[in-house]
């Protein structure tokens, strides 16, 4: 057993996808309680496609897929912001407008190359079991950056989650903190990429705050409740991934769904065994 | 009258809105002096949360002032205090209501975190609306009138000169109207100038000093007597009853 445990640990290549494991699995939770809280989950996916086309720019131009990435995640998420406020649309349709143009973009882009295989399915699927010591090094400091202003705009982005309204008239810039909270979840997300790719990403930014909020009430405990599931999430899906030889990604996003599944059954107030046994012992009494 | 509003409370002038081609306001004139409390009372659609929302300065009027001590609504926030309606309070969201109290009023403070004295007025806030012991209970547990006491707190966090609520009766339990009858007038006597809108006009009598008709502009201004006969009043203004859903409250006062 103890060697189960210890054997992924002694290849590089594992300590590397551990180590970006986790970071991903923190960074996506921290930015994730606000996406959870404001039921933001569709405008994450709609990033998370969006960087789409601009990982096949970056890969047109030989450039850095993951900058080229982040930048058309951002340009989307500052158009669908800019374009809601209209308010004649429905944000959900303005994002489902965006979510799907930019991914036949992408589409359309990659289809002008003759030859795409290896760096473009690793985004889309993930790559987290061939990262170098670079990669790591580069999500840790996106990710340091990313929870450091979260920690320092907290209490702005609780007010306007609160109340827009009020948040407006007492003087913060609700759109600004809108848009660099769109930011940090493109940035949030393109961390991620490296670990889940982007078709799993919204997994790892919305499954583990999800579950947490069933159990607590508070955004701290929260937040703490779901860095820890992400991180065992994470962690468990790349042992089962390494011993069973399976996809990483795809086993770290089952995992966390297993896990709200779990929650969903058995959260102390919230989940549905709790529900039904209170109604049990509440039935008797009302007789 | 007008000499003593010089540098306090609110003075609207003249002011007119229009809202997607439609014209919402027009010329309104309307003063809330330091210890004034003052209805709102109007159809629905006469304009009173167009009206609100252009005191705190949330939209420019087209033509006219709204002035808050002197001065224009963005320079006078930190003398605002809003009470927003129930609905438009993300209740989910995981927060205790002490601190969501606090964070309305160290929101706007970007650097440091809250001070002694924000502590201190959080904490006088939340008394007053007499939730002391519900301070650590997260707001999603909360029943209608304990929400929009929250609300009030909120509020009241800020130690504001000037107090703005929209619709604080509807949908709130009978010992939360009397608490905040009560607060109302203790603010009011403590100098803070009240503008609240309301369809609940027995509460209306019951607080106000000054009682608004609005129907995209002051159609009347006067005294809560004037209600002892509202349907003349409300009559000779071309407000139908109906519209104000007087049922059931004026029988209350009766």
């Amino acid at each position: 057993m103890i060697e189960w445990l210890t054997e992924p640990w002694q290849l590089a290549f594992m300590q590397r996808a551990f180590a970006v494991a986790l970071i991903s699995a923190v960074v996506c939770v921290v930015v994730g309680a606000f996406v959870v809280l404001r039921g933001m989950a569709f405008i994450g996916d709609a990033v998370a496609h969006a960087v789409f086309p601009g990982v096949a720019v970056g890969f047109v131009l030989h450039a850095n897929l993951s900058l080229t990435g982040a930048a058309a995640g951002i340009i989307t998420a500052v158009a669908i912001a800019l374009i809601s406020q209209t308010r004649r649309l429905n944000e959900d349709t303005v994002i489902g407008i965006f979510w799907a143009g930019s991914f036949g973009l992408g589409i359309v882009i990659v289809s002008t190359q003759d030859a795409y295989t290896g760096d473009l399915t690793s985004f889309l699927f993930g790559q987290i079991l061939a990262l170098g010591d670079g990669d790591v090094i580069a999500v840790a400091v996106v990710g340091a950056v990313l929870v450091a202003l979260t920690f320092l705009l907290r209490r702005q982005l609780i007010a306007v989650s609160l109340d827009r309204e009020t948040a407006k008239a007492s003087g913060l810039p609700v759109l600004v903190l809108d848009m660099v909270l769109y930011a940090m979840v493109t940035a949030a997300i393109v961390v991620a990429l490296q670990a889940v790719g982007n078709v799993l990403v919204l997994a790892l930014l919305v499954t583990p705050a999800a579950t947490a909020r069933m159990g607590t009430e508070r955004l701290g405990t929260m937040t703490a409740v779901a860095c820890v599931l992400a991180a065992f999430g994470s962690i468990a899906g790349l042992y089962i991934s390494y011993h069973y030889n399976l996809a990483a990604g795809g086993m770290i996003v089952l995992v966390l769904t297993g896990m709200f599944l779990l929650a969903w059954l058995a959260a102390p107030k919230h989940g549905l065994l709790w529900k039904r046994r209170s109604k049990e012992a509440a039935a008797p009494a009302a007789q | 009258m007008r000499a003593e509003l010089e540098g306090s409370g609110l003075e609207v002038s003249g002011v007119a809105v229009t809202l997607g081609g439609n014209q919402v306001l027009h010329d309104v004139d309307l003063a809330v002096a330091p210890g004034e409390t003052v209805g709102l009372i109007g159809p629905n659609g006469a304009g009173k949360t167009t009206l609100l929302r252009a005191v705190l300065g949330l939209l420019n009027p087209d033509t006219g002032t709204v002035r808050i001590a002197g001065s224009p609504p963005r320079g006078a926030r930190g003398r605002l205090g809003y009470v927003p309606q129930k609905h438009e309070f993300a209740w989910d969201f995981p927060i205790t209501v002490g601190a969501a109290v606090l964070n309305a009023r160290t929101a706007t403070r970007w650097m440091g975190g809250p001070r002694k004295a924000d502590r201190e007025a959080a904490a006088r806030a939340v008394d007053r609306v007499g939730l002391a012991d519900l301070a650590t209970r997260p707001i999603g547990a909360l029943s209608g009138g304990q929400r929009q006491r929250v609300l009030v707190a909120r509020a009241l966090a800020r130690e504001p000169g000037l107090l703005l609520l929209d619709e604080p009766f509807t949908g709130v339990d009978v010992p939360t109207q009397e608490l905040l009858v009560g607060l109302l007038a203790q603010l009011a006597e403590e100098g803070t100038a009240i503008l609240m809108t309301t369809h609940d006009l027995a509460q209306a009598r019951a607080v106000c000093t000054r009682l608004c008709l609005l129907n995209r502009t002051v159609v009347a201004d006067g005294p809560p007597s004037r209600l002892d006969d509202p349907a003349l009043w409300l009559r000779a203004f071309g407000v139908a009853e109906s519209e104000l859903l007087l049922t059931g409250t004026a029988k209350e006062t009766a």
